[in-house]
């Protein structure tokens, strides 16, 4: 069984009487392990796909299943459970909360995991740790560079240790340098097993997947393997 | 989510927008500490009073003629004249009312006081027994200083002598004369002044400052020109016969009157436990109306709440949508805001306390120092948990709205939120 089965999949925005149809009929599953980039051009609908996938939105038409189930068989409750067990999210902008500390911002999946509160101190500092930045514990965003933002933001998404990881143009806002981390890191968490969603316009990024989808105005115009695979250089220390 | 981790994202949220959440807060401050004021307030005087009142005593038990009126503002002016000579003879009648350890009939009436050019309208209240020494002076608690009381002999002679207060015999004497002796006019008669009371200030209900005493037969005979009284004071042999006696007064007070519906009364009974009653119960009247006015300014400080929980709400969609991709349910968004609110209120209301209180406090040193009354402050506990519960109820009622406004927002809204 696939992780993520998508069929037909629609999702139309309506304001006031204006509709705006930004995915139009897309199909494709994705397995559990998988490391799929989407691309494509401003506005073809990446990141509303990313949001119905992520159950942050909900489509209009067609069938979209996550682990056999879709989010209608979910309750408001349940959804949010999904969220906070199976996914994580690292978002382009505004993934710390303002004057709190990395460690808070860790912490915060495990606030709402029922996870038992004598084990969130190890957990946060676990995965901080993993991406390098155990001397910035108690740094808030402000004191943060780009790259140390993004790098908090993947380990907050890895605390609660999740099926799939959402990234919508994580390295968007990054110098190449930065980026390269940032790149390495997600490919890393992709070989200790987690699946990966990666949203990115820029195809040098892409290829550090292992398959690629390419939308253009909401519908799918490729759907391959990605060929020269790029490693992330290994220039990333503890 | 722990409550302990609501409570902490909750505070946090407040600290990070300090002087906004100080100033939400003033208008529950001030109510809070209004309520704390007025209530602890009310209370003293209320304490005040009823310690006047006691200082009648509390085996004392008042007739009173008339019908009795039904609530503090219905005065009814009718049979004011049935309390007559023979009722206080059968008061009197050990037989008739076992319980009564002394009586005495009262007669009280404003009078206009004459010496030579000075005038003063003082208070005649005529009393005294004519057996009985110094029954008047015992009852209320108040000797002469100088001169003497008038004795039983007074009484059944009508003589024409009279006991004064201190301001009536300041403001006719003055310091130079000495008015033991001294006659003064009343209705165009002569009455020898032949006692001085010290200044005592309000006592009971009255003020012998502003006082003329007299033999109650010389003041209805001489002053007032009338037969019948305006009180007959029963001082009961202990607090256990208080109900006994009132029941036996009653009763021969129908009797000798030709009552059989009680509902027909011409005269009423108040026992001092009544009167304690009595003003208790206009005091709350009082300090609730207060309180209810001070609610309102709670209600205002409750919207200035609501009206910047809703900016807070708006402000902070970033963070709402953030805390929902990371898995905070609705009700998760719902618990912080509400409990962000309730703190808010919470804390104003816990400082509108101790400024209600350090006013109260202000407010009775005053009054003990600066007006001469015996005032106790005490410590307005049940004002104070009053307005902790009214304050956090403000948070959680005016709260409510914003933090569903918060629970609704989605993630995508966050998101997409500039
Ligand atoms: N909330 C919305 N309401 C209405 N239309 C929307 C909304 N969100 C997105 N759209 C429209 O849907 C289409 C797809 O938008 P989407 O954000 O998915 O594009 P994208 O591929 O992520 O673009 P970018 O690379 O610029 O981030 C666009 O035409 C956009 O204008
Ligand atoms: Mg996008």
């Amino acid at each position: 069984m696939h992780l993520i089965e998508v069929k037909d999949l629609e999702k139309t925005y309506y304001i006031d009487s204006v509709q705006t149809p930004a995915l139009r009929g897309v199909s494709f599953k994705i397995k559990e392990g998988e490391f799929v980039a989407i691309v494509g051009p401003s506005g073809s609908g990446k990141s509303t796909l990313l949001h119905v996938l992520g159950f942050l939105d909900r489509h209009t038409a067609g069938e979209y299943h996550f682990d056999g189930k879709t989010i209608n068989d979910y309750s408001e409750e349940e959804i949010a459970r999904v969220r906070n067990k199976e996914m994580g999210f690292i978002f382009q902008t505004f993934n710390l909360l303002p004057r709190t500390t990395v460690l808070e911002n860790v912490k915060l999946p495990l606030l709402y995991s029922g996870v038992k509160e004598s084990l969130w101190e190890k957990k946060a500092r676990q995965v901080i740790d993993s991406v390098g930045l155990s001397h910035r514990l108690h740094h808030e965003s402000s004191q943060l560079s780009g790259g140390e933002i993004q790098r908090v933001a993947i380990a907050r998404a890895l605390v609660n240790n999740p099926r799939i990881i959402f990234a919508d143009e994580p390295t968007g806002n990054l110098d190449s340098k930065s980026g390269k981390v940032i790149m390495e890191l997600i490919q890393k968490l992709n070989n200790d097993g987690h699946t990966v969603i990666l949203i990115t316009h820029e195809t040098y990024t892409a290829k550090h997947a292992e398959r690629l989808i390419r939308l253009s105005d909401g519908a799918i115009k490729e759907d391959a393997p990605v060929d020269h695979r790029l490693v992330a250089a290994d220039h990333f220390t503890k | 989510m722990l409550i302990k981790y609501s409570v902490k994202t909750a505070l946090t949220g407040l600290i990070t927008n300090k002087s906004r959440s100080i100033l939400t807060i003033l208008g529950i401050v001030i109510a809070i500490a209004a309520i704390v004021l007025i209530v602890s307030i009310g209370q003293g005087a209320k304490d005040l009073i009823l310690q006047q009142i006691q200082g009648l005593g509390s085996k004392t038990i008042v007739v009173i003629p008339g019908r009795e009126p039904e609530g503090p503002s219905d005065f009814v002016n009718v049979f004011l004249d049935s309390l007559k000579e023979k009722d206080y003879k059968l008061l009197k009648n050990k037989n008739n009312v076992p319980g009564a350890e002394d009586i005495m009939p009262l007669v009280i009436s404003s009078v206009k006081l004459s010496y030579f050019d000075e005038t003063y309208q003082a208070t005649i209240l005529g009393g005294g027994d004519d057996e009985i020494n110094n029954l008047m002076a015992r009852i209320f608690d108040i000797f002469p200083d100088r001169g003497s009381f008038f004795t039983p002999q007074d009484v059944s002679s009508r003589a024409s002598v009279i006991v004064i207060g201190d301001n009536v015999r300041e403001e006719l004497f003055g310091e130079s004369i000495n008015p033991l002796g001294e006659k003064i006019k009343i209705n165009g008669r002569n009455f020898r002044v032949i006692g001085i009371l010290p200044s005592k200030g309000q006592v009971s209900f009255f003020n012998f400052d502003d006082m003329v005493l007299a033999p109650y037969t010389t003041a209805q005979q001489y002053i007032l020109g009338r037969k019948y009284f305006d009180r007959i004071i029963v001082v009961a042999k202990s607090e256990k016969v208080i109900a006994r006696t009132v029941s036996d007064i009653e009763i021969t007070l129908r009797s000798s009157h030709g009552i059989t519906d009680p509902d027909k009364d011409d005269f009423f009974v108040e026992t001092q436990a009544d009167l304690v009653e009595r003003v208790g119960f206009i005091t709350n009247i009082l300090t609730l109306f207060l309180v209810t006015i001070a609610a309102i300014s709670l209600l205002v400080g409750g919207i200035g709440i609501m009206n910047i929980m809703l900016v807070s709400v708006t402000e902070r969609t970033k963070e709402i949508g953030l805390r929902k991709a990371v898995g905070a349910t609705n009700k998760d968004i719902l618990r912080q805001f509400l409990l962000e609110s309730v703190l808010l209120t919470a804390i104003g209301g816990i400082v509108g306390i101790a400024l209600g209180v350090a006013l109260s406090f202000v407010v009775s040193l005053i009054l003990t120092y600066s007006l001469g009354l015996n005032w106790e402050f005490t410590f307005p506990l049940s004002a104070a948990a009053l307005g902790l519960g009214v304050s956090a109820a403000v948070g959680l009622v005016f709260g409510i709205y914003p933090a569903r406004q918060a629970a609704k927002k989605t993630p995508i809204d966050a998101l997409r939120y500039e």
